[in-house]
């Protein structure tokens, strides 16, 4: 019976064209899947945005960071091409207060706090949600309940219908900017408690784009016109990951083992008489990865153990520049346990220690090699009442470095709090109002405290401070032509003090780290999601997103930039998907759009940067041979060949194509 | 039927955000109304370099114009708009010689030629990494931190660039010390400071002797480390700045001259004082410095004024008002050839506009004006 009512969503998450003898089969997976998604769908006390299952796929998204941009309230750093760098932001608190968790563990970069999403393929992810605040989950390791924002990440984890042993998937990729990008997947069930699942892939690219610069002068003629290409934004990459999952009587456990190697150009700014550059970097990401959970009566455990190595050289053989060659090297020991009991059928109440270790090695002059040690220890409870769920969290932070030669700076302790609240006033289930108060940090990164020259460490965390109210409504049905739709809206109160910025220190490109900023952000997210199926078979789906930001700078009224809009924070950006699925026929329209932004802090007309959209045209078809499904997929990006810049002097590529195989046994 | 409905859905839409993307135009130039006007004397106005923070292209150019009284912000797109991406990326230095304005942009690679009344483009000479210009006997000399590949090609060292000023080509180059800055001619030698910044924290330590006649270099004498500013007076004696280390080595003042008698030039004093750039007016020098102070996580900022006959300072501070106090960050200097009236810049925080000062001699502000991106050099215009 539960199934039937959520099928209309089910089926949007599913492989289009359920052949009329599979249907029977396909139900009951169907029936799996649903009931997650019921359970989840009553725990959501915290706003939270997901794509998943083929609603992922069918997006014309080259990495997680593409598809991240149908996401309110984000704004995605794209430097352009396949190799360039791509960032995250949330909310206009920066990237450094975005945590980006990869199935159940943080991802770390503790030299500079960001991580760089271009490197992760949407090959192998399940489902990619963000959260605001935090996870809505009192059970989770205690780091996550310090980010400002949450992106998580899942693999798709096997699921073996009775008779099945195993599952392969083989898939290539091409199209432009020389694209070659061929992967495999293979999954197997060793066991009837043990499965084991093999990914990989490689990518390769020129990334070779033609982009246009072009002015008129105010009467309408033309001043310049110009087409390049853009050079050095190669990469040739590889990714292996293995995952192993295991149930046991009394709960699971997962490993995994990930291996990221690439070599990529760093294309640059294109300026005045500079149109190649020629930096180089070499990324080796590795980590292995153990989680157990164990449930025993009231009492659920959930401990996670990683070992990360991350590897970067950087090598800077412009011949007009200054020869660079470094060489980077991470370590990363992370341990945690989150330990839940449920004190009543409405209440529970959790505890979670997290020990991480960082080290930091580079080849640079006079660097100190910092060790950093930090402890990480939260409290949570959830009431649970008919109408009513209340969630509140507090974590402790601890942090101790040592650095070489030097005394390092004195130990850090923050407390940050955390209020979730989410009702039905109404009686009606279908609406609901939510409301939270965070307060958050980001510690100064390696980078920022002792980067050579550069570095300061008498830098503090830089705090941030949320407050959030929105309201949902969520309606299915399966009698009507409206099978479901769902409209979310929320409004937020940001704050973040002692922002890390970089600052002069009077000679030609020396600066410094200053806690020295104080942005208040005001903004309004909404999100709306429509499933209709018209006739028999067809089922057409519209989300939209829509994102207000005023994010100023009130750090000195002394300042020109006072009360003007940050740097690359639109006012307006949205996003719309359309999608219709008929009888293995899929067609995506998706739209994108950012509103024009300032490329630094003065809002002037020198530093003001045009809105850009695109519009992004997918078609894709299912065959089934017996027990062989093939899938032809055919993308069209920046339809209208839009010449834009995410980033002022990175400009992105004109109308480019993709073309996918996709088989699956 | 499906495509057909999609489309009749978001057509409408796409045509109304299509109109929203206009044409980028030509980057346009603003004016300000200064009202220091005065047709008397030889200046017709000067010329303004602002450097632009590094990757975003924003070297500006400005105009003040004295017989107008007009201040004119970011002149060059409008007067050159059909060169791609324009002016270019972190402007360095500027200099006049004849007719011609050379702007010397760093991180484009290229010294560009103005022709110096109208701000018309005339052509560019690609030098890589260049510094700073100088003339001399119908040529002008470029400092450029690489010069060509010798033996060790990880630790390449400067060059000065000889280019014709009629065929605005490279003619000779030399090879000198490492990352070398600025330079003179003295006698018929050109005098270059070395910095070695790209050695930290092995810098270079000399000033580069050049005999022009065969463009060698002939000697280098040893300084300070991080040599930057290296400026002749009309005594020809040099005044060299050293940049220090940044940490325990400070910046500091020395002063070259020739002993009598004697055709080399020998460091005679060192001047206590930290020293970031200098302009002379008469007997008098001005400088200032912004050195970093780690323990008070701030910049320290100093002025002064030197008598450059008897190199002594004569004042601590050439701003009389407390205009010094608005200053965030010093970042050039100059003093008109004729009023004696003193143009400080203030860089602020390098990305966002700055502001141009302009002092009468006797240290009150007369007037300030809102400049382009890391305002920083100067050179007057001749009537």
């Amino acid at each position: 019976m539960s199934h039937r009512l959520f099928l209309p969503i089910a089926v949007f998450c599913l492989i289009p064209g359920l052949g009329e003898a599979k249907e029977q089969k396909d139900t009951t997976y169907l029936l799996r899947e649903v009931l997650v998604t019921a359970q989840h769908k009553s725990r959501d006390v915290i706003p939270v945005q997901t794509l998943s299952g083929e609603e992922l796929k069918r997006l014309n998204s080259n990495s997680i960071a593409d598809a991240l941009r149908y996401f309110s309230g984000v704004q995605v750093k794209d430097y352009g091409g396949v190799g360039g760098i791509k960032t995250v932001n949330i909310r206009s608190m920066g990237t450094n207060h975005t945590g980006v968790v990869y199935d159940g563990v943080e991802l770390g970069n503790a030299q500079n706090g960001q991580i760089d999403l271009g490197q992760f393929s949407l090959d192998n992810i399940e489902a990619l949600s963000l959260y605001n605040g935090q996870k809505s989950e009192i059970l989770q390791p205690a780091k996550d309940f310090g980010s400002a924002g949450t992106i998580y990440m899942r693999t798709r984890t096997p699921v073996f219908r009775s008779g099945e042993n195993y599952h392969a998937r083989v898939s290539l990729r091409t199209g432009s900017f020389d694209l070659l990008n061929p992967s495999a997947l293979v999954e197997l069930k060793l066991t009837e408690r043990v499965s084991a699942s093999l990914s990989a892939e490689w990518v390769n690219s020129s990334g070779k784009y033609k982009f246009r610069y072009r002015r008129v002068n105010p009467a309408g003629e033309l001043a310049y016109d110009t087409t390049a290409i853009r050079q050095n934004g190669d990469i040739n990459a590889t990714r292996i990951e293995l995952n192993t999952h295991g149930t046991l009587r009394t709960g699971s456990w997962t490993f995994k083992a990930y291996n990221y190697n690439s070599e990529r150009g760093v294309p640059g700014a294109i300026v005045n008489n500079v149109w190649r550059r020629g930096e180089r970097i070499w990324d080796t990401n590795s980590f292995a990865q153990g989680r157990y959970t164990g449930y025993f009566g009231r009492f659920t455990t959930l401990n996670n153990v990683k070992y990360a190595f991350y590897r970067t050289h950087y090598v800077n053989n412009d011949d007009k520049q200054v020869k660079i060659d470094n060489l980077y090297r991470q370590k990363e020991i992370y341990f945690s346990s989150a330990n839940e009991y449920e004190i009543t059928s409405f209440w529970d109440v959790s505890v979670s220690y997290d020990f991480m270790w960082n080290n930091l090695d580079a080849d640079v002059y006079g660097f100190v090699k910092p060790t950093r040690f930090s402890h990480y220890l939260s409290a949570a409870t959830a009431l649970d009442f008919a109408r009513l769920k209340i969630q509140a969290s507090a974590l402790g932070t601890f942090i101790h470095d040592i650095i070489r030669g030097q005394q390092a700076p004195a130990d850090k302790r923050v407390l940050s709090p955390a209020v979730f609240i989410n009702g039905n006033p109404l009686r009606n289930k279908d609406f609901s109002v939510r409301a939270f108060y965070k307060q958050s940090f980001r510690m100064p990164t390696f980078n920022d405290l002792y980067y050579a020259d550069m570095g300061n460490s008498k830098l503090e965390p830089e705090r941030v401070t949320q407050y959030n109210v929105g309201l949902v409504y969520d309606h299915s049905s399966t009698s009507s032509i409206l099978a479901n739709a769902r409209l979310s809206a929320d409004v937020y109160y940001n704050k973040v003090k002692d922002k890390i910025v970089a600052y002069p220190k009077g000679q030609q490109f020396r600066w410094t780290m200053l806690n020295l900023g104080l942005v208040d952000i005001r903004g309004v997210d909404v999100t709306g999601l429509l499933t209709i199926t018209p006739i028999k078979d067809l089922y057409f789906t519209l989300r939209a997103q829509y994102t207000f930001q005023r994010a100023i700078d009130v750090t000195n009224p002394a300042d020109n930039y006072y009360r003007d809009q940050i740097p690359y924070i639109p006012r307006h950006s949205g996003a719309a998907v359309a999608n219709a699925q008929w009888r293995g026929w899929g067609l995506n329209y998706s739209w994108i759009y950012v509103g024009e932004r300032y490329n630094q802090q003065e809002n002037i007309r020198y530093n003001y940067t045009q809105p850009w959209y695109t519009s992004d045209l997918s078609l894709s078809k299912d065959f089934i041979f017996g027990k062989v499904k093939l899938r032809g997929l055919i993308e069209v990006n920046n339809l209208l060949s839009q010449d834009y810049d995410v980033i002022l002097n990175y400009p992105m590529p004109k109308r480019n194509y993709r073309f996918t195989v996709t088989v699956e046994l | 039927m499906t495509i057909r409905k999609l489309f009749l859905y978001f057509l409408p839409l796409l045509s109304v955000a299509t109109s929203c993307r206009e044409d980028e135009l030509v980057v346009p130039t603003e004016y300000d109304i200064i009202g220091d006007e005065s047709r008397e004397g030889s200046v017709r106005g000067f010329y303004l370099v602002n450097e632009g923070n590094m990757g975003s292209n924003k070297c500006t150019l400005d105009f003040y114009d004295y017989h107008t009284g007009l201040y004119s912000r970011n002149i060059y797109a409008e007067k050159n708009p059909s060169v791609i991406k324009e002016l270019g990326d972190v402007g360095n230095d500027i200099g006049i010689y004849g007719s011609k304005l050379y702007v010397v942009v760093n991180c484009s690679h290229k010294v560009e030629v103005l022709e110096a009344r109208t701000g018309l483009r005339l052509g560019q000479i690609d030098i890589p990494n260049c510094r700073y210009i100088r003339f001399h006997r119908g040529k002008a000399y470029v400092s450029s931190y690489v010069g060509p590949v010798l033996i060790d090609p990880n630790a390449p060292k400067g060059a000065v660039y000889e280019v014709d000023t009629l065929a605005l080509a490279v003619t000779r180059k030399v090879s000198v010390g490492y990352q070398p800055e600025e330079m003179e001619v003295v006698d018929d030698y050109m005098y270059v400071a070395n910095s070695g910044g790209y050695r930290a924290p092995d810098y270079d330590n000399t000033v580069s002797v050049i005999q022009m006649v065969d463009f060698k270099q002939v000697q280098q004498i040893p300084v300070g480390i991080n040599l930057h500013r290296l400026k002749k007076d009309k005594y020809n004696k040099l005044w060299v700045t050293s940049r220090g280390d940044y940490q325990g080595v400070p910046s500091r003042l020395f002063v070259m001259q020739k002993k009598a008698g004697y055709n080399r030039m020998i460091v005679t004093d060192t001047i206590p004082v930290a020293c970031s750039n200098m302009a002379f007016f008469g007997d008098k020098m001005y400088y200032y410095a912004t050195e970093w102070n780690n323990y008070s996580a701030s910049n320290s900022i100093s002025y002064g004024v030197i008598d450059i006959r008897t190199k002594e300072v004569i004042s601590n501070n050439f701003i009389t008002d407390g205009t010094e106090k608005e200053i965030t960050i010093p970042y050039g200097i100059a003093v008109h050839p004729e009023t004696g009236d003193i143009f400080v810049t203030d860089a602020k925080n390098y990305v966002s506009s700055g502001t141009l000062y302009c002092f009468t001699p006797d240290g009150r502000k007369k007037w300030s004006v809102r400049t382009g991106d890391i305002p920083a050099h100067i050179t007057f215009l001749q009537k």
